[in-house]
């Protein structure tokens, strides 16, 4: 096949809304097959970020490619391969479930067999089943998230953008959601935004986190939560200065205070990816004439990488 | 052409599964009807002249009303509940979008407009009536109703606010209906433009029984100039 592995490219996409920079030079890739999360606080421009590639927002500078095609090039072809669930699944309240999936259907030009097929398999998918004679608006939050993946489903686009899908849901719920998307991830691309951190390591093989309009990380659940460079909290009394001697060590990329304990002082040490230097750590204290009170290996979750790169707009790790 | 009757036939749907569809209808009937026959008997004479020549209290006058009301959320609604979103993010030209809506709203009007077919019925029973200047009635009635509509549109697509729609839309058509009989209060000189610029005007010569291209043309070109910048505002999202 001649298509392209490169479902999804954002070439330095910017986006301003007067003076402030809603989405600044943001670029990534996603690959067909690919279950990406972008994860960010609230108004870090996830949400912008994903309008421009689906082209309802244009971008102020920079390009935005589906499936090879530039979004601003060519909208029509492009949102013919995007399904689309917008943040709090606006849907038209007065119209009745089954009108509003066949009215999609019209617009994407579904019919006959193929439309009746199709909207079965995704009612019986997405559990509509028992409201389709209901209007959007007697709806529970749970069963409108529902109709807005059905929507974004019914021309079985290759590939999915959800903003949000899981905000306002119960547990329950969000499990059942949460499985429909890792179930649609095997066959099609997936970009979903989020700030359930546990959502995105659940169901995400990606995870791109934006902060403040920037991409600040771009990588695996897993090397974000931990592999990608270990923590490493120590505690120590002494006169000498104990972050010169600290900073020194072979493997430490980083140094920081963390106050007072237990009449030492305490520092967290980020360390390079792969690297454990507790070893070099005490001896490094020994030669220098620190004394070691506390040495310990941190476990990093996904919720502390995600602090750390998204309250100090990026630093280092940017 | 497709998605424009899609988009169409979801927003016909929607007038008649509220109460808008309804009180179009029924006030086309009730108080169009009261307006021609108030004056009907008094005239005396098998004429549909009067239902048509435009007036500060006759059909069109309500249309002047009703085509504001029926198009105000149009737009605006979505906007306001956020399935713009949805909307254009499906695969249409934004163009599409904006004549799907303007036709839905010409559909409804037109059936009020049928409805009140039963007028000519009955007057034709009554008397003897000219056929010619009431087909060149409904003809201008048309138009001038697709004309406001389509200004109606345009409103509904620069605000969120259906009720702020409304009411510019409702003060830019009953200026371009109420300026034809201001031309006696402006200079000599500008009084054939100020005449050619209304609503009124032209309708008033379509109901004459004569179909003039320059009338014809009136009203298409402010219907093709309103839909056209309805399509531009809804590409302003980009901005």
């Amino acid at each position: 096949m001649a298509e392209s592995q490169v479902m999804v490219e954002a070439r330095s996409l910017v986006k301003e809304y007067g003076t402030t920079r809603a989405v600044d030079d943001v670029s990534f890739q996603v690959s067909r097959g690919e279950i990406v999360g972008f994860l960010g606080p609230n108004g870090a421009g996830k949400s912008t970020t994903m309008k421009m590639l689906t082209g309802y927002l244009s971008p102020t500078s920079g390009s935005a490619f589906v499936g090879g095609i530039d979004v601003a090039d060519d909208p029509i072809a492009a949102k013919r391969m995007v399904g689309y669930l917008p943040e709090s699944a606006p849907l038209y309240d007065e119209m009745m479930v089954a009108d509003f999936l066949h009215y999609v259907a019209d617009v994407r030009a579904i019919d006959g067999a193929v439309r009746r097929q199709r909207l079965e398999t995704i009612c019986g998918r997405c559990g509509l089943n028992d409201v389709l004679g209901k209007n959007v608006g007697q709806l529970s939050k749970g069963f409108r998230q529902r109709v807005g993946l059905a929507q974004a489903m019914v021309h079985d686009p290759d590939l999915l953008i959800l903003d949000e899908p899981t905000s306002g849901l119960d547990p329950n719920q969000i499990v059942e959601i949460r499985e429909l998307i890792r179930e649609l991830g095997r066959e099609k691309t997936v970009i979903l935004s989020t700030h359930i951190l546990p959502e995105v390591q659940a169901s995400c093989d990606r995870i791109i986190i934006i902060s403040g309009g920037r991409l600040v990380a771009d990588d695996t659940p897993d090397m974000l939560s931990g592999s990608g460079g270990a923590v490493i909290r120590v505690v120590v009394k002494g006169d000498v200065s104990p972050e010169a001697i600290l900073s020194s060590i072979p493997g430490v990329s980083g140094v920081a205070a963390v106050g007072e304990e237990s009449g030492g002082r305490a520092f967290r040490l980020r360390c390079a990816p792969g690297v454990d230097p507790r070893e070099q750590i005490f001896q490094a204290a020994v030669s220098s004439g620190l004394v070691l009170i506390d040495l310990h290996r941190e476990r990093v979750s996904l919720e502390d990488t995600f602090r750390l790169l998204t309250t100090n707009e990026g630093g280092s790790h940017a | 052409m497709r998605n424009v009757v899609a988009v169409a036939r979801r927003e016909i749907r929607a007038y008649f599964d509220s109460p808008v569809a309804y009180i179009v209808l029924v006030s086309f009937l009730l108080v169009a009807g009261w307006m021609y026959f108030s004056t009907l008997f008094l005239l005396d004479r098998a004429d549909m002249r009067p239902f048509f020549t435009p007036s500060p209290f006759s059909p069109a006058m309500l249309i002047v009303i009703l085509a504001p009301a029926m198009t105000m959320r149009l737009i605006a609604e979505e906007r306001k509940s956020g399935t713009i979103e949805l909307l254009l993010t499906m695969p249409m030209r934004d163009g599409e979008i904006v004549l799907g809506k303007f036709l839905a709203a010409l559909v409804l009007m037109v059936v009020g407009l049928t409805l009140t077919l039963a007028y000519p019925l009955t007057v034709a029973w009554l008397g003897d009536l000219d056929w010619g200047p009431v087909i060149g009635g409904y003809v201008g009635m048309v138009l001038f109703s697709a004309s406001l509509l389509a200004i109606g549109v345009l409103c509904s697509s620069l605000t969120e606010n259906q009720i702020v729609a409304f009411i510019v839309a409702f003060l830019f058509s009953a200026v371009l209906y109420y300026v034809y009989w201001l031309q006696f209060f402006v200079p000599t000189v500008l009084s054939p433009i100020v005449e050619f610029l209304s609503v009124s005007f032209h309708l008033d010569n379509l109901a004459r029984g004569v179909i003039d291209s320059r009338d014809v043309l009136y009203y298409l070109s402010l219907t093709a100039a309103a839909l056209l910048l309805a399509t531009q505002a809804l590409s302003r999202r980009h901005a």
